[in-house]
């Protein structure tokens, strides 16, 4: 199964990022030992050079994670087909074990890039390099990262094995495992959509106190991460069946299809986005407390959480316009009413 | 305006060819003056002048701005106070090749975000102010020297810095052109600029505009007047 | 935000300036890159666009077939097997289906010969595909004959050509009536090759397909669903391995942008020395020199590209045809339905633009980081 070029692809590009991450830890090492911004020896001006390396790698490395994150799921949907009673990617995904592993190690590094160029934007506001140790400290940390997701991407596709019918006889029954979604879709749409409500409104509340007070930025990153989650499964359990008019058609990647106009990137676009920067904008106000970021992490971080709080409300308004719009009546019109009245 | 206390400066550290430019130097540049650093070549003439602008930063030793200590900064906060504090003048005049007089007196403002059609403007004013308008739109490598030096004047004044730094000014220059150049100087101190020479040329040191001469051996101070 | 915008123009706008200033390098560089772009696009979209023509013939094709197997060998099926699969809840239809192929001497090439139920063929006439109609340069009205497995002669009078647009499969088909068939092969009446069945529910195939496998043990049971599977792994496996093969020229590339982007001339080198002492910042030029990437990366992927479509879709991949194609003696001739697929696109920027970004990162930063002061040492 390796021989396929979206497989080759992705495989590809992990490795070259894996590699360029693990080979700026030495660096990151000898900034941890030497970095001085007090002196003006060469060594640390070639230090400080090299920074810029290392900064300008990681965006690289961001955008083609981001990249490849959108791939992995095109592919895994494409090459449904191959596998029998695989109807769509969550099929493709269910082939072995490590199908979703592979896929939530992904979104992880695309979360844990990001928060890295947070920190390193902060850092390069400060006169000082007020966090450099910190970052390279975080630089060290998402090298295992992104080996732990290339290996468990190589372990799943060395892991495909598809039912190939050979002209000697016919394999009618080969491999009759039925894969479905069905384990994702475990929670009733009622629930799922009243905890996206609650989610939603706790993150508009937070996002408003740290914007108003400057304080609680940190809270509004764990409650933008909760409500990530809390919104993936909402889609699963209920808003994608929304969009299908199936009910039983429980799919968080058919939405991304042509058939369904593409709508799952008007959902998860800004829902990716304003997850990344409510983190950001938890990553950014602890930086405050020093001294040379007292002026620029407060706005950076405020910056990071009106967009990230626009992000959600963007998110909220798609999820609304889909239910509405939907010809499916999974809940009654009242009911529904009542558990999206709070939602923003 | 600028302080320099004990300033060092090495090249190669650490390797054998280990060179020290600067060895030790303390000095004060006063704000609205022309100051001139002589010396013979190696003198570190030209080394210390990179470091007063900014352009590179000091092996030991502070330097201060105003009050600011900039001797620790990092490129990108020293690179911010270089582009609106100071304006080069090169001994080559360092023109681009390739792109008009016009472009290339525009281009250190690029990084700022200023409007293009704003920043136009100010460059045709400048370059009017400067009578070398008509070459304008010239390529940069059909200028004659005098030309190209005016060019390079324009393009030090288009972010309206408080310093001009300019290095050997009159080296590629005939008798009538460095006056003509002096004569430059003198307006732009009339307008409240600092002025910053290195110059081993009397013509220059000897000028009325001229109101300090620092002169340099080896790496170190021999006077200062 | 206003700034930010502006900044970014200006530094396009002079990165654009800076390309065409060193036109040969930028031109030459823009070649090997389209040339990258163009070979990679035409492998994906050929392999590509032969897989949707096979499932699309797949498609009008039944749903099951069932074959007799005599001692691991397909044999010909008897037609009361019809009656028992057409007892079998759920099944739409089934019918006999007569075909198989034959060896002209004349033209030194096989033939698919089948006899079509709808329209049916007159006894004594043939369609002929369009590979037929080249080989043996036949047109309507023409005889052709055969000799039968007894060594008497059948003669077929040509009635018409299929058209050639419609692909691949039908260019050596050769279309006879029934009894003509029967007579050729000396097939007994009450035979036929293989039976399609239709099935009413798709849900239900393989159901169905279970209930004649029990009730007909001595058949093997064929599903479009699996021959589409056969085929998409098939040809994928094979653009892969094509693919593999030309890692050696994406790694070329690679080598190459990597050497284009490190091998400075002294005037770019004095140009970035200026830049950054006139008081441009390492990051405002790493931005510059990658956005002068990005604008050969986008104009060679898009040149690149189009290029490709051209060649497999108006030029009838004349570089490929060989090795992805096949292994038929007659060769068709045939233009390919114009198919753009996003994974595809996709893939191919990642075989392109991702080595060279990679490729160019280090030598620009290392030009990037020249010291503000060297212009003046």
């Amino acid at each position: 199964m390796l021989f396929q070029p979206a497989i080759i692809a992705l495989l590809l590009a992990s490795l070259v990022g894996t590699l360029m991450v693990a080979a700026s830890v030495p660096f990151a090492v000898r900034v941890m030992r030497r970095w001085d911004t007090a002196s003006g020896s060469e060594a640390q001006l070639e230090m400080e050079k090299r920074t810029y390396l290392v900064s300008t790698l990681l965006v690289v490395v961001l955008l083609s994670e981001l990249a490849s994150l959108i791939l992995f799921v095109f592919n895994a949907d494409r090459m449904s087909s191959l596998f029998v009673g695989a109807m769509c990617a969550v099929g493709t995904l269910n082939v072995n074990d490590f199908g979703f592993p592979t896929l939530y190690l992904r979104i992880a590094v695309f979360f844990a890039a990001s928060a890295w160029l947070v920190l390193n934007h902060v850092d390069s506001r400060g006169f000082d390099y007020p966090l450099v140790r910190v970052k390279y400290g975080a630089l060290m940390a998402l090298a295992p990262l992104m080996a732990a997701a290339a290996g468990v991407q190589l372990a799943y596709f060395l892991g495909l094995r598809a039912d190939v019918i050979a002209s000697c006889c016919s394999t009618l029954f080969s491999g009759a495992t039925q894969v479905t979604s069905d384990k994702l879709a475990a929670i009733a749409p009622e629930a799922s959509l009243a905890g996206l409500a609650v989610a939603l409104i706790l993150v508009m509340a937070a996002g408003r106190r740290a914007l108003a007070t400057g304080k609680g930025a940190v809270a509004y990153a764990v409650l933008s991460l909760v409500a990530f989650v809390v919104a993936m499964e909402a889609v699963v359990a209920a808003i994608s069946v929304y969009v299908y008019e199936l009910p039983h058609h429980h799919c968080p990647f058919c939405i991304l299809k042509g058939e369904y106009g593409h709508v799952g990137y008007a959902l998860y676009l800004p829902l990716f986005a304003a997850a990344v920067l409510g983190v950001g904008g938890g990553i950014a106000q602890p930086a405050a407390s020093l001294a040379s970021l007292a002026e620029a992490a407060p706005r950076i971080m405020r910056r990071c959480v009106g967009s990230s709080m626009a992000g959600f409300a963007l998110f909220g308004a798609v999820a609304l316009w889909l239910i509405v719009r939907s010809h499916l009546i999974l809940i009654e019109p009242e009911r529904l009413l009542s558990i999206l009245g709070g939602q923003p | 305006m600028i302080h320099l206390s004990d300033v060092r400066k090495a090249f190669n550290q650490g390797k054998s060819n280990e060179f020290w430019a600067l060895k030790g130097i303390d000095l004060s540049v006063k704000a609205g003056k022309v100051t001139v650093f002589r010396g013979p070549s190696g003198s570190g003439k030209t080394t210390l002048l990179t470091l007063v602008g900014c352009l590179a930063r000091p092996t030991s030793g502070r330097v201060r701005l105003k009050d600011r200590d900039i001797s620790g900064l990092p490129e990108r906060f020293l690179t911010d106070i270089r582009r609106s504090t100071f304006g080069f003048v090169f001994q080559q005049f360092n023109l681009l090749k390739g792109i008009s007089a016009l472009e290339n007196v525009m281009i250190p403002a690029y990084p700022l975000g200023v409007d293009r059609k704003e920043l136009a403007a100010r460059a045709h004013g400048l370059m009017q102010s400067l009578d070398i308008h008509a070459k304008a739109q010239s390529n940069a490598e059909w200028l004659s020297g005098g030309e190209a030096q005016r060019v390079a004047i324009a393009r030090a004044l288009i972010n309206d810095p408080e310093v001009i730094i300019a290095d050997e000014p009159t080296a590629n220059l005939d008798s009538e052109r460095s006056k003509q150049f002096l004569g430059i100087v003198e307006t732009l101190k009339a307008s409240g600029k600092t002025v910053l020479m290195t110059s081993h040329d009397p013509l220059v040191c000897d000028t009325a505009v001229v109101d300090h001469v620092v002169s340099l051996r080896d790496g170190e101070l021999v006077e200062a007047r | 935000m206003r700034g930010w915008l502006n900044k970014q123009r200006n530094l396009l706008d002079f990165s654009l300036s800076s390309l065409s200033r060193r036109r040969g390098k930028t031109l030459g560089m823009l070649a090997v890159y389209t040339a990258i772009v163009f070979l990679l696009a035409s492998v994906m979209l050929f392999s590509h666009a032969i897989r949707r023509e096979a499932a699309t013939v797949l498609a009008k094709s039944p749903e099951v077939l069932v074959q007799r197997m005599v001692a691991g060998r397909h044999d010909l099926i008897p037609a009361r097997h019809l009656d028992a699969i057409k007892g079998i809840r759920g099944v739409q239809s089934a019918e006999g289906r007569l075909w198989g192929y034959l060896f002209d001497p004349a033209a030194a090439a096989n033939y698919t010969l089948m006899v079509p139920t709808n329209p049916r063929i007159e006894p004594g006439k043939v369609v002929i595909g369009d590979g037929v109609v080249r080989v043996r340069s036949a047109d309507p009205g023409d005889l052709m004959s055969f000799r039968a497995h007894d060594g008497s002669l059948v003669q077929f009078k040509v009635e018409s050509a299929i058209s050639r647009d419609s692909a691949l499969v039908s260019t050596d088909l050769f279309l006879v009536a029934e009894e003509d068939f029967r007579r050729l092969f000396g097939i007994a009446p009450g035979l036929f090759t293989d039976l399609a069945i239709s099935v009413r529910n798709p849900r239900e195939v393989t159901k169905i397909a279970e209930k004649i496998d029990a009730a007909l043990p001595d058949t093997r049971i064929i599903l479009r669903d699996e021959i589409l599977r056969t085929y998409e792994s098939v040809f994928d496996w094979r653009e892969g391995m094509l693919l593999v093969l030309l890692a050696g020229s994406i790694l070329a590339f690679a080598i190459f942008s990597w050497e284009k982007a490190s091998g400075l001339s002294a005037e770019e080198r004095r140009e970035i020395g200026i830049l950054k002492a006139v008081g441009w910042e390492t990051g405002d030029v790493i931005r510059l020199k990658m956005l002068e990437g990005l604008v050969v990366s986008l104009s060679a992927f898009l040149v690149g590209y189009l290029l490709a479509y051209a060649h497999v879709f108006h030029f009838g991949a004349g570089l490929f045809e060989p090795v992805l194609k096949g292994w038929a003696v007659l060769y068709p001739k045939y233009k390919l339905a114009p198919f753009v697929d996003e994974l595809q696109v996709a893939t191919l920027f990642f075989f392109t633009v991702f080595p060279y970004t990679i490729a160019t990162v280090v030598p620009i930063w290392r030009a990037a980081i020249v010291d503000p002061d060297t212009v003046m040492r």
